[in-house]
């Protein structure tokens, strides 16, 4: 077990295993962060969770990011992960169109998938394949409507009391 | 000595032995306003003020209303204390229909009473939306003098509005704009 990881040790791991297909590598803060087409999602965590010397077993956090300017690439998926042994973190990044938001689902690797699975799907409609019980888990079963992406505003635009000037804006 | 001597002697002179002369309800709503005892119903920060409010520097027991029932089949007033998402909306709802009448509703802070800074898809705006409110107290959150403030004008609507007004034309048509049978 590799108790000293470090990112440019990670990133030559994956481009030894995944070639081209995991690119756009940075830093942000010193946290390593790359992206793989969507259909390789599973392999991409399998490989960091399964290898001797990566061991990423613990999902941090898992997320959506809606960019409505990127015309075939609208969701991003956003994996955390923690190698709790060696105490090192990675950030990995799939994107989908927003048309068939189609995104293998993670809980056969984490369990912990399961419930933030279902929250990414509740705000931003992320269709998560395979996963065993995909429905709303925040907001009210009714809304038929994903609140986190953009083109829904955050505030209620039927309310006349809230004046913009007291709000610091307009 | 006999009931009709009582009669003839002066009220005053009654009163100095301890006779009282008053009105059943009046007794009850005396009592019932000595003795209001909250649910518990904290959503937020605004309920550690809640807490706050019955700690021995504030201490609301001096009005009778230290105990927070956990149960609402024991509670007398609900204090929504926090921002309301709508889907706890049914939930708060439930709880209200379950405590026994004759009941209020203290809205605490400006979330409860107006959505506050969380004007968006998830709070609901107003809790006067979900139950009828009877005294909103305003705040961000409200100290624990103005919660009492709000529990003491419950205490003013239960001694001097007769419970009977919950069988008005116009209650009636109150209950009826929520749904409540």
């Amino acid at each position: 077990m590799n108790m000293n990881l470090s990112n440019e040790y990670v990133q030559q791991r994956l481009v030894e295993k995944f070639g081209d297909q995991v690119h756009s590598f940075e830093e942000p803060y010193g946290m390593l962060t790359f992206e793989a087409p969507k259909e390789l999602n599973l392999k991409v965590l399998n490989f960091l969770f399964d290898d001797v010397h990566l061991q990423y077993r613990f999902l941090t956090d898992l997320t959506g990011v809606h960019y409505p300017g990127q015309a075939g690439r609208e969701l991003a998926v956003v994996y955390h992960l923690h190698n709790l042994s060696a105490k090192h973190r990675i950030r990995f990044k799939v994107f989908t169109d927003i048309q068939t938001p189609d995104v293998y689902t993670a809980t056969g690797l984490f369990a912990t998938a399961n419930w933030m699975e279902r929250e990414t799907f509740d705000f931003y409609g992320v269709n998560f394949v395979g996963h065993p019980n995909l429905k709303r888990i925040l907001n009210v079963e009714e809304m038929d409507y994903f609140p986190l992406r953009k083109e829904f505003p955050l505030e209620d635009q039927t309310r006349i009391d809230k004046d913009d000037a007291m709000f610091g804006r307009g | 000595m006999a009931l009709k001597d009582l009669f003839e002697r002066d009220v005053q002179e009654l009163e100095r032995e301890g006779i009282l002369f008053t009105t059943l309800e009046k007794l009850v709503a005396w009592g019932r306003s000595n003795s209001l005892w909250p649910a518990t119903f904290g959503l937020a920060c605004c309920a550690i003020e809640m807490m706050a409010s019955t700690d021995a520097r504030n201490d609301l027991a001096r009005f009778g209303s230290e105990v927070f029932r956990a149960s609402p089949r024991q509670a007398d007033v609900m204090i929504v204390a926090g921002r309301l998402s709508k889907k706890m909306a049914p939930v708060m709802r439930r709880v209200w229909e379950q405590m026994p009448d004759p009941k209020w509703v203290i809205s605490m802070g400006a979330c409860a009473s107006s959505g506050g800074m969380f004007n968006n898809y998830a709070i609901v705006q107003n809790v006067d939306s979900v139950v009828p409110v009877d005294v909103y107290v305003p705040g961000c959150p409200p100290r624990p003098e103005a919660i009492i403030d709000g529990v003491m004008r419950i205490q003013d609507l239960v001694e001097k509005k007769s419970i009977r007004r919950r069988e008005s034309e116009q209650y009636r048509g109150l209950l009826e704009s929520y749904g409540i049978q």
